[in-house]
């Protein structure tokens, strides 16, 4: 590794900071996708990954290849454009095509949702449609 | 000094990467429906592709962001692919 020498100190530790923010933040986003109960959870967890991490690695690796080779290189921006563009697109369609399945399917959610009774209500018991899960 | 830092921020940063890679493998594995798992091989193109990028940090070698970028691309095409066919049945109307 001697291209890592040539880094002055106050550069590494910063570049060290972003790159370990960075795969923290992916690990964890990575962490939540195998821990959280549904698929509408599930889909928040690995935008971790998605925006910061990317955003950090991408910044490290801008910062390093910079200072090594004594000029600008900003090709990593290139990733950080296409992921800010297709991440919502495929997060859109995937929970757009969930949606679809569970509808087709009959099927509600795996998080229990309270059902929402007024005081007045509570008394009554629930009318027949209403009781059948969505 | 500098290059000791780095080399065990990079090394910590590969390893967590590929643990990232791993959970997110095992949730492709137990996923109970399938759009779990198509979430879980979305997660497990990115990381793969920030683990080449800090593949190519650690080696100083610029071509591995090519290889992220290819990673990238295809990472899309094959979710919207996949989101597309548990929508319709069919991923070419």
């Amino acid at each position: 590794m001697t291209h890592l020498h040539q880094l002055p100190p106050v550069a590494a530790v910063l570049i060290a900071i972003f790159v370990v923010l960075g795969s923290s933040l992916a690990l964890l986003g990575s962490l939540g996708l195998v821990r959280l109960k549904s698929f509408y959870q599930r889909l928040h967890a690995p935008t971790l990954a998605y925006s910061y991490g990317t955003l950090l690695i991408i910044l490290g690796s801008m910062a390093m290849f910079s200072l090594i080779e004594e000029r600008p290189v900003v090709h990593e921006i290139i990733i950080g454009v296409f992921m800010m563009i297709t991440t919502p697109i495929t997060l859109l369609m995937l929970g757009r095509a969930s949606l679809r399945r569970d509808r087709d399917a009959k099927l509600g959610h795996d998080e229990r949702v309270p059902p929402r009774t007024r005081a007045t209500d509570a008394a009554k018991p629930p009318a027949p449609d209403q009781a059948a899960p969505r | 000094m500098s290059a000791l830092i780095l080399e065990y921020a990079l090394s910590y940063a590969q390893i967590a990467m590929v643990a990232a890679l791993c959970l997110a493998c095992l949730r492709m594995i137990r996923g109970p429906r399938a759009q779990d798992r198509v979430l879980a091989l979305d997660t497990m193109y990115i990381n793969a592709m920030l683990l080449f990028l800090l593949i190519g940090m650690g080696n100083g070698n610029v071509f591995f962001f090519e290889g992220a970028l290819v990673i990238a691309v295809l990472g899309f095409v094959t979710t919207v692919c996949a989101a597309k066919f548990l929508m319709r049945g069919e991923v070419i109307e």
